[in-house]
């Protein structure tokens, strides 16, 4: 029990530094990201770096570190997407959630993350984000 | 094209990139879990396996308390300019979630996690939503 609670802790660390990571980021202002996404306008680069960042790390720390272990330090074995081969899914889908993501300027991340720092906005959205999520999962099985 | 200077922050962004990247490395270390909100978000909607519900919990808990990290070190505000309202925004809110569930991902979990395992399918998702997003915000400018 005492294992569990502390995993379960270390899961959250994880979530917390996303969640600073986000906030340093400047991710957390849907203005900063429809800037990113106004490229044939005043266009704000910011996002392309936290990718940069991210992907860097990421990488390393993958191919460094994840492919040589047998198994994770919590669990049994790393839950990768089998998934290989480009469907009409995954391209609509995406196509659907730029729209959304340009519209608002926000995407799943940033809306956690905004929860308690612009509740009322966040809070909505989630909610609706949540029914498209439930939606799209019905949608995805046929 | 023109770039504002006025608002890049390429340091800032970068060093909470590498950040993001980090969180997402500790998780697939720890737990062997792709770090994409999206998922990790429709999961609890699902929740087949009681044992598979408490750490998606957990960790959305820590992300949303994430800034508080920040104004607490920095006593910063973070800068908050929305760009949607109205039904919009909520119209939005429902193609985000709804296009992340068939797109198997969002931002953090083909964005950053999948273009770092050099997934294919993941380098074609961010190729479409950055596309879409491109377009809408354009068609934005113009009826503005």
């Amino acid at each position: 029990m005492k294992i569990k609670l502390m995993r379960l802790f270390f899961v959250a660390i994880c979530g917390l530094i996303f969640g600073l990571g986000l906030t340093i980021s400047g991710m957390l202002n849907p203005y900063k990201v429809y800037s990113f996404l106004n490229i044939f306008g005043i266009w704000d680069p910011s996002l392309a770096f936290v990718m940069m960042g991210g992907i860097l790390v990421n990488a390393c720390g993958y191919y460094g570190i994840i492919r040589k272990r047998q198994k994770p330090i919590f669990t049994e074995n790393f839950l990768l997407p089998s998934k290989k081969n480009i469907d009409s899914n995954l391209i609509i889908g995406s196509a659907i959630f730029g729209i959304g993501w340009g519209i608002a300027g926000l995407c799943p991340g940033p809306v956690i993350s905004n929860v308690f720092l612009h509740s009322s906005d966040a809070f909505l959205f989630l909610t609706v984000m949540m029914i498209g999520l439930w939606l799209g999962k019905k949608l995805k099985l046929k | 094209m023109t770039i504002d200077f006025m608002n890049f922050t390429p340091w800032e962004s970068f060093f909470g990139g590498t950040l993001i990247g980090f969180a997402a490395l500790l998780l697939m270390l720890s737990k062997g879990r792709i770090m994409g909100v999206s998922g990790i978000l429709s999961g609890i909607i699902k929740r087949d396996i009681k044992s598979d519900w408490l750490w998606r919990i957990f960790f959305i808990l820590g992300a949303m308390f994430g800034p508080f990290l920040l104004i607490f070190i920095t006593n910063n505000e973070i800068p908050y300019k929305p760009v949607a309202g109205g039904i919009l925004f909520l119209v939005a809110a429902f193609l985000v979630g709804i296009g992340t569930s068939l797109g198997s991902g969002c931002t953090s979990g083909h964005g950053i996690c999948g273009l770092s395992l050099m997934s294919k399918r993941s380098f074609f998702s961010v190729l479409t939503f950055i596309f879409t997003g491109v377009i809408t915000v354009l068609i934005l400018e113009i009826i503005s």
